[in-house]
């Protein structure tokens, strides 16, 4: 990292101190967790962005992908849905692995004029064989205890495990839509992943018996200790007053924050490390090439489109991580707050920020923007106060206009995209 | 000096230059062409007289007046026309959309200049509803001629007319570029064909490496036996 | 009587309600796809240039409204609409100006501007939502329906009633007004054809002397009036919900790649393809077979392929399939690297 970038960061770490000095530690600390994981975030799509020229614009969808497997890995089993309804999913599974083995098999041995025909054929007729164990499936499960479970649950085992399987499961997704849309033009991949990103969005709201949906999973375990517990442990009481805390709930609230921090920032370490790494080997090489020179790379008999798919993998598997991390860091999953400009665009913000093709550059986006994104809103509150001084209280536009401040960020991030776009493409680390 | 002439261009793209000291010079009603072997950079000069690339050195005049460093696009109004070796039709506009975008910078009745156009290319006018694209190359090559002349331009600047097109089809392009000439508009064209461009050219200019080998008229180009030898295969 | 039942139910809630979807669809993707011709590249900011040219309607027919101004039976926003698209037009040409022109004078990439598109993105959306708010806002006066489903059954004598909501008629008569003026300029005037001539072939139209900034002028002068027309039809048929726009983008951008990238025919029919998928997968067809089976009888189940709340997953698959089996659209589109 250049001299520049050292004091990008010492600047950023100034901004945070400053927070905790004057507003307070705890926000401090909550924006740095939140600054860490979207470093995470930048990073995955700085591999897509920065390595490889691809614009994914669905990943708030892997982000949905990797909180859904925080769910999944780490709440408890519901024995009564399983009994109610888990044969009938497990059927309706075995039934989509049959048709999609009976699609690969028919296209595969049939001449070329019958593969679309049979294919739709093969579609329709396993669309409706599902249907037959699944609804009824859906049905059983969703009711039982709707107000407390109605879904399946999950494994029940520590819920860190889910970071890693997060990554697994929105690698997969990545690697079917990739192999799809991949190879064909650039912005079809874009407007590709929209799609995929929404209908992600759509299944982790609508699909009660597998994610309760709106009803929101709540009370996730936690690889972290629960603050009441803090509270009334002896040593953790000894070590607040050694410190001359006043206020134990305080304190057992910014030790749970720093605990969080510290294993965030161990995962962000390691994908760091494997990102630089990836980027200075041969393989990060060539993958630049193929950027910077599609033709000539794939003149060359490089397969930009096998490269391509890989890099895409890699980058939204990032995300998964990423999303995973976010779900057991709210405690909570929410489907309805995946809203595309907030978990896709801004992160492209902090990837353009930061400087593409550099890690470092993608991490201090990540810390940069997610800082102004907090920040803008009191921010906006003071800045159209200021603007509305003149007004009485209760003029109309004042309120208005107060009650839109919040927005003001969306302006903001868009300007801050649009002028680093024109003026310094390169970001404020650029690539080497 | 000529109604076009430039004089010592030396440039290329941004890189090193292709063109060096290079001058071609054509008079009104006359033919000039360009011939040389691959690379010699004909088109490149070509490019250059239109300002679509960067000079370094030399001039540029047309008519007396100075035009080195004028766009491409503000060309058009003064007289110069050009049509590229390649995409030199709208293919998904009608023949006659084409020969209206040609005129599009005229204010005037351009019905006349469109009859002239069809006078000298009688398919045309046969197929002056069907989209250019569906036409074959060598009426291709008319449609784009046509686009050129509906500017009513006083340099007609062509670059590789005959590149794909059969041997009947050229000779009969050929034949239309003497009776264009014959109007009184200045031609400048590069050519492949050498032997046969050198037939109906008034001038030659015969470049290798980007610098001008022989200069002379078109038949005293062909009787040349050093031309004859290296370029025209003997 | 029980097929034409059969038929008026499907008429009721498929064919009238897809139809007025299909046109606004068809006019976004309009938009979309000059932009692509003309620009060449993907406009992610379109869907917020509905919802800005939508908003500055609305703000005008409150004034209207305000006023006592109205044309009743049709609603007041049509009165308004011109506001509005003049709004857009003057937002649209100053982003040009401010944003994209500098990247077109360097020939940026195409993936470059879709970049800066999601910046101006986040302005309009910003923009929007500090003026009107995030809520949802209601515009729609004026008759409500043509003909009510009750009034249809005492015409027709049928048990099944079809009923035309007024928004519905006026989206079609726009659309096609609109879609014809289009047309007639693309196809007729001096302008129109210099802008196929640009999107066609952009070298050839500079030796032509066509002056690229007054197409790309004209270009954004159309886009954002179709957008503005699109979005208030969009809005006074159902309602004005800022953060729909972002949604729409995607039904919108499948019926551009579905009809054929840079063609303006292919854009309205792959409107109407994405519009018809979407709402005859997502309706129950229990009732509809029920008139069509033997009498008394009806299926158990409600007969509905998808769910509707996977409605924008469909516009999803038609992308996936066309990008599988003809990526170049249903009129064969250009390909842009």
């Amino acid at each position: 990292m250049t001299r520049r970038g050292a004091l990008y960061f010492a600047v950023m770490a100034a901004l945070l101190l400053a927070v905790g000095f004057y507003q307070s530690w705890n926000v401090a600390f909550g924006i740095l967790n939140l600054c860490l994981i979207s470093a995470i975030m930048a990073l995955g799509v700085n591999m897509q962005w920065g390595y490889a020229g691809l614009f994914n614009v669905g990943i708030m969808g892997f982000t949905a992908l990797g909180g859904l497997t925080a769910v999944l890995v780490s709440m408890p089993p519901v024995p009564e849905a399983w009994a109610a309804g888990g044969m009938g999913m497990v059927l309706s599974f075995l039934m989509l692995v049959a048709t999609v083995a009976a699609i690969i098999f028919a296209r595969r041995s049939v001449p070329a004029y019958l593969k679309t025909p049979a294919t739709i054929a093969l579609v329709v007729a396993g669309f409706f064989l599902i249907r037959i164990f699944y609804l009824p499936a859906v049905g059983r499960i969703e009711a039982i205890n709707p107000a407390h479970t109605g879904y399946l649950g999950g494994l029940g085992l520590p819920i860190v495990l889910s970071w890693l399987a997060g990554g697994l499961v929105a690698a997969g997704a990545a690697w079917l839509i990739g192999k799809v849309a991949l190879g064909l033009r650039a912005d079809y991949l874009a407007i590709a992943t929209l799609g995929i990103s929404e209908i992600i969005i759509a299944i982790v709201k609508y699909e009660e018996w597998l994610t309760r949906g709106v009803k929101n999973v709540t009370g996730l375990p936690r690889p972290v200790p629960y603050e009441v517990n803090l509270m009334e442990t002896q040593w953790f009481i000894n070590f607040t007053n050694w410190l001359g805390a006043a206020d134990i709930a305080n304190a057992a609230s910014m030790f749970v924050k720093i605990c969080y921090a510290v294993l965030i920032m161990i995962v962000l370490g390691i994908v760091l490390w494997l990102a630089e790494r990836a980027l200075k080997s041969p393989w990060g090489r060539m993958m630049r090439a193929i950027r910077d020179n599609r033709d000539a790379a794939s003149a060359m008999g490089k397969d930009v489109t096998r490269r391509h798919l890989q890099t895409f993998v890699l980058g939204c598997a990032t995300c998964g991580i990423a999303g995973a991390m976010l779900t057991t860091l709210d405690g909570q999953y929410t489907p309805t707050s995946y809203i595309p400009l907030r978990y896709t665009f801004l992160i492209w913000v902090m990837v353009i920020l930061g400087g593409s093709g550099n890690n470092w550059g993608a991490v201090l986006g990540g810390f940069v923007i997610w800082f102004v994104w907090i920040e803008a809103e009191p921010f906006g509150n003071w800045f159209m106060h200021t603007i509305t001084l003149p007004m009485g209280d209760d003029n109309w536009l004042k309120q208005h206009l107060i009650g839109g401040a919040a927005y003001t960020r969306l302006v903001l991030m868009g300007a801050i995209l649009l002028i680093v776009m024109r003026f310094a493409p390169r970001g404020l680390i650029p690539e080497r | 000096m000529k109604f076009l002439s430039a004089i010592n261009m030396t440039g290329g793209y941004g890189g090193a230059d292709i063109i060096h000291s290079c001058d071609i010079t054509v008079e009104k009603g006359e033919i000039a062409v360009v011939v040389g072997p691959n690379g010699a950079g004909k088109s490149t000069a070509m490019k250059a007289i239109f300002g679509m690339l960067d000079l370094s050195e030399g001039t540029v005049t047309l008519d007396g007046k100075d035009i080195t460093h004028m766009a491409p696009q503000d060309r058009v109004p003064i007289g110069m026309a050009f049509v590229p070796q390649n995409r030199n039709v709208f293919v998904s506009l009608t023949v006659e959309e084409n020969l209206e975008m040609g005129a599009f910078i005229r204010e005037d009745d351009i019905s006349e200049t469109m009859e002239q156009v069809y006078e000298l290319f009688p398919m045309l006018k046969e197929k002056r509803n069907q989209p250019a694209g569906e036409l074959s190359g060598g009426q291709r090559q008319q449609v784009a001629v046509g686009r050129a002349l509906m500017t009513k331009p006083k340099l007609l600047m062509l670059d590789e007319p005959t590149a794909g097109v059969s041997p009947i089809v050229m000779d009969d392009l050929f034949d239309r570029i003497l009776e264009i000439a014959r109007t009184g508009i200045a031609i400048l064209m590069v050519e492949q064909n050498a032997r046969h461009a050198l037939e109906i050219a008034d001038h030659g200019f015969v470049m290798v490496q980007g610098e001008n080998r022989y200069t002379d008229t078109g038949k005293a180009l062909l009787a040349n036996p050093e031309v004859r030898r290296s370029f025209l295969g003997g | 009587m029980e097929i034409l039942n059969a038929l008026a139910l499907l008429a009721n809630f498929v064919v009238v309600p897809a139809t007025a979807y299909g046109a606004q669809l068809a006019l976004g993707a309009l938009g979309v796809t000059l932009i692509f011709g003309i620009l060449r590249f993907a406009n992610f900011s379109h869907g917020e240039l509905m919802s800005f040219g939508t908003m500055a309607v609305i703000l005008f027919t409150w004034v209207l409204q305000g006023q006592g101004v109205i044309i009743h039976p049709l609603p007041t926003a049509l009165l308004a609409l011109p506001v509005g698209i003049l709004v857009a037009i003057v937002l649209s040409l100053t982003t040009d100006r401010l944003v994209f022109r500098f990247y077109r004078r360097k020939r940026a990439n195409p993936i470059i501007f879709a970049i800066v598109s999601v910046g101006v993105m986040f302005v309009y959306a910003g923009l929007v939502r500090i003026v009107i708010g995030p809520d949802d806002q209601s515009f729609a006066d004026g008759a409500r329906f043509i003909i009510t489903a009750r009034e249809f059954k005492e015409l027709s004598g049928l048990a099944e009633g079809i009923a035309i909501k007024q928004t519905q008629v006026v989206t079609i008569a726009v659309a096609v007004a609109v879609v014809a003026a289009m047309f007639w300029f693309l196809q007729k005037t001096r302008s129109g054809k210099a802008m196929r001539a640009y999107s066609d072939n952009e070298d050839l139209a500079l030796l032509s002397g066509i002056d690229p900034d007054r197409v790309v002028m004209i270009a954004w002068i159309i886009t954002a009036a179709l957008a503005t027309i699109a979005g208030t039809l969009y809005s006074l048929d159902k309602i004005y919900k800022p953060f729909i726009f972002l949604q729409i983008l995607l039904p919108i951008f499948a019926a551009t790649i579905v009809g054929g990238i840079g063609q303006p025919v292919g854009a309205i029919l792959g409107g109407f393809v994405v519009a018809y998928s979407e709402v005859m997968l997502t309706y129950a067809y229990k009732k509809f077979l029920a008139y069509l089976g033997p009498s008394g009888w009806a299926p158990d189940s409600l007969v509905q392929l998808l769910s509707t709340d996977y409605k924008f997953a469909v516009s999803f698959i038609i992308l996936v399939v066309v990008l599988l089996v003809r990526p170049t659209g249903i009129i064969r589109g250009k390909v842009i690297g």
